[in-house]
């Protein structure tokens, strides 16, 4: 832009000033107003989680603000000593750890099949995967669980991360491919003419160069994973279900079980939250491209 | 590794199997044959695990779903589309599908424009980046723990749901902050008062102007008693003046026991800030009074005549509570708000990228040609987001059909049906006691059937970008 418009357009916004900064004060305290909104119910579960059960029966969460001393870790303590639900919040790890894992090396290894391998029917084995991006793992509850019963994987952890890691499957094995086939031409010929098998070129330079759709798809699975509750709900048994599980069972007494539910909740929420404040990029990379699910 | 498959070109190539040098083109020698099979056997090793686990976990239990949904619940008895319609006759699933019906009309469509005024709104702000981490947050936690922070933010007391406690703060602003006891009541027996049908309390015996009347109820609990209250002994005894009646209205209920039935005691508070009011012998309301914190009233400018004191049916009445956001009607609504405070971070971030990356030059130029932002907005931003839009718009449909955990979580076990969804009754049915696996499987199927649109787009767009 040249400079004789650039100052003919500040000559105008100078002109437009005022009713400007009126206008953006306006918008800026709407979004303040809104992000409020948006932080108050969550800020209110956080400060019940501190309140005792008594303060949390007869006065909101909201009379805390004023006397923040009576707050307290002692939900937090009790929640801890309680087996049952350290036991689930490992047995979430156990599922969503493995599960990850296992998505990705399946899916990359799919992936880096379908973007660079010759195989007859290529095209249309990978038409089904894209088909399989939307399918609702509503469909799959059932005829799994039979088949589940029949192998003796049903109400196990194994059985949990099966099914996940199928779900997860087509969505990383799309965005894989998609990733890998980018991957320029020249590179892998290159690579095959020094003479590097397959699974050499896999691992050396695929990986490498796919590391961040490998990290955002990680990400995003083992979010999904760790924030399940259906699938767990009738996969798992009372020994190895997650968090959710053990959290949603007592959603029946509500009233009376704020003590364990909101110190539940957010044992069950910091860990997605760690993981999205260290990657907020991958992260929102991660969901935009998953959100097709 | 030998020259023939160090040759071996990318797959991408569609031009056939590779040619080593100095074979004769259409007669592939053995060692180029060999070569082939080699790599469609790693292609095999490479695709097992995925094609295994997609052919067993999905692409199976679709085919079984479609069989079992054609027959009944016990598996025995060939059906056919009987599943299908009683699907459509069983009032529970038919609110089901009308719930998810009312899902995917107002969910995306709200949704999508939150996310497109929000995101034309951060665009003007300099603490956007903030303001959009903020808002995405929501996306990273589960529904179960978004499920608990809502069911608490619109628990129906007030002294607890924070939703309430604002609806009846701006209630009580608007209307006047309204006092009542609605556990009190006159002492049985008591003569001096009489109910009245509206549930209100009056003097049986009128008193002329210049007289004390003293009003005591009782059956106020202490945990109910205002910390305001005071003692209402001093005032009950202070005489009345010319042309007005005065007194004190009181919980005739001494702490610890000692006191008179009928006789302000020591220690027996006034109940504050109640109406009063003087009704004449026509029995119109001659003068109104509200009571101080010890009790004590004065009704003043009176008229010479009896007079009868009386407490309207208001102090009486149970306070207002607030909206029943959890109650059968506006379950839906209230799943679909705390819905709403999950994907709007969603929208936003993908309309704003979709903003950040329009050309600038066009809004300035537009600006410069004078239209307003209104102009701006709906004539060039709009139109140009049309894209974004779309996809936003279009995962939110898919996402919203499949809604379950939040459904779940939220509906508190008596509204549950109220709330229902297909997702939900398709899990109810097969599992949550239905016991239906043949109706359990059509819903299943009906799940299916409903994403295939989103799924033909899917092989659309895919099979475009590869051209």
């Amino acid at each position: 832009m040249t400079t004789v418009q650039g100052s003919a357009v500040r000559r105008r916004r100078a002109a437009a000033r005022p009713a400007k900064r009126l206008s953006r004060t306006v918008i800026q305290l709407f979004l303040l107003v809104v992000g409020l909104i948006w932080l108050t119910p969550a800020a209110g579960l956080f400060l019940s989680s501190l309140r005792t059960e008594e303060a949390n029966a007869s006065s909101g969460w909201w009379t805390a603000l004023s006397a923040p001393s009576r707050l307290s870790l002692d939900n937090y303590a009790a929640l801890l000593k309680d087996s049952g639900i350290v036991q689930a919040f490992w047995n979430t790890v156990l599922i969503s750890v493995p599960t990850t894992l296992a998505v990705v090396v399946i899916a990359a290894l799919a992936g880096y099949a379908f973007a660079w391998m010759d195989f007859p029917g290529r095209d249309w084995v990978f038409l089904v995967v894209v088909a399989m991006l939307v399918v609702p793992v509503q469909i799959g509850l059932l005829p799994v669980a039979k088949l589940f019963g029949a192998l003796g994987l049903f109400g196990s952890i194994p059985g949990v991360i099966l099914f996940h890691t199928a779900y997860g499957l087509p969505f990383a094995i799309f965005l894989l491919r998609n990733y890998f086939a980018e991957i320029p031409k020249e590179m892998l010929e290159a690579a095959r003419m020094d003479g590097g098998g397959e699974w050499r070129i896999f691992s050396q330079l695929i990986l490498p160069l796919g590391r961040p759709a490998i990290a955002s798809l990680a990400i995003f699975q083992f979010l999904w994973v760790w924030n399940d509750m259906l699938v767990a709900l009738l996969f798992a048994d009372n020994e190895s279900q997650p968090l959710t599980v053990a959290l949603q069972s007592q959603m029946r007494q509500f009233g009376s079980n704020i003590g364990v539910l909101a110190p539940g909740a957010f044992l069950s929420l910091i860990v997605p939250l760690i993981v999205f404040f260290a990657f907020q990029r991958h992260f929102v990379q991660g969901i935009m491209a998953g959100s097709v699910k | 590794m030998s020259a023939t498959t160090s040759a071996v070109p990318p797959a991408t190539t569609r031009g056939g199997p590779p040619r080593p040098p100095g074979d004769t083109p259409g007669r592939p020698g053995a060692p180029a044959r060999r070569a082939v099979r080699r790599r469609r056997r790693i292609a095999a090793v490479f695709l097992f695990p995925a094609l295994l686990l997609l052919g067993a976990l999905v692409a199976y239990p679709i085919v079984f779903s479609v069989i079992r949904s054609m027959y009944d619940a016990s598996g025995d008895t060939f059906v056919g589309v009987g599943n299908y319609t009683t699907m459509f006759q069983d009032p529970a699933t038919l609110r089901a599908i009308r719930n998810s019906a009312v899902w995917v009309v107002f969910a995306p469509a709200l949704l999508t424009g939150l996310g497109l005024v929000l995101a034309v709104l951060t665009e003007k702000i300099r603490w956007k980046t903030a303001f959009k981490l903020l808002m995405f947050m929501p996306m990273a936690i589960s529904f179960l723990a978004a499920g608990i922070i809502f069911r608490l933010a619109y628990e129906q007391d007030p002294q607890r749901g924070v939703l309430n406690a604002v609806t009846v703060g701006i209630h009580d602003s608007v209307q006047g902050e309204s006092v009542s006891f609605p556990t009190a009541k006159a002492r049985l027996g008591d003569k001096r008062l009489t109910k009245r049908p509206d549930g209100g309390y009056r003097t049986a015996r009128s008193a002329a102007p210049g007289h004390t009347v003293n009003l005591g109820l009782v059956g106020v609990a202490p945990k109910d008693m205002p910390h305001a209250a005071r003692p209402a002994a001093a005032a009950a005894a202070s005489p009345a003046g010319h042309g007005e009646l005065r007194g004190v209205v009181y919980l005739d209920f001494t702490p610890g026991g000692g006191g008179k039935p009928g006789v302000v005691d020591r220690g027996e508070r006034g109940l504050p800030k109640l109406a009063v009011e003087a009704v004449d012998s026509h029995g119109k309301v001659a003068a109104t009074a509200t009571t101080g914190a010890d009790g004590s009233y004065r009704l003043t400018g009176l008229a010479p005549g009896p007079y009868a004191v009386q407490l309207p049916a208001k102090d009486f009445a149970p306070p207002y509570e607030g909206i029943a956001w959890l109650g059968p009607t506006l379950i839906t609504p209230a799943i679909i708000g705390a819905y709403m405070w999950i994907w709007t971070g969603f929208a936003l971030v993908l309309i704003g990228a979709g903003l950040s990356s329009m050309p600038r030059d066009v809004l300035e130029a537009a600006r410069m040609d004078g239209a307003n932002e209104w102009q701006v907005f709906h004539r060039i931003t709009v139109p140009l987001l049309g894209p974004v839009l779309g996809v936003v718009f279009v995962t939110m449909v898919i996402n919203v059909m499949k809604v379950f955990d939040l459904v779940y979580i939220i509906a508190p076990g008596p509204v549950q049906q109220d709330a229902n969804v297909l997702a939900l009754q398709m899990w109810l049915v097969s599992f949550g006691g239905g016991n239906n696996q043949g109706l359990g499987s059509a819903l299943g199927v009906l799940l299916l059937l409903l994403v295939v649109p989103a799924m033909a787009l899917n092989i659309r767009r895919f099979r475009r970008s590869q051209k």
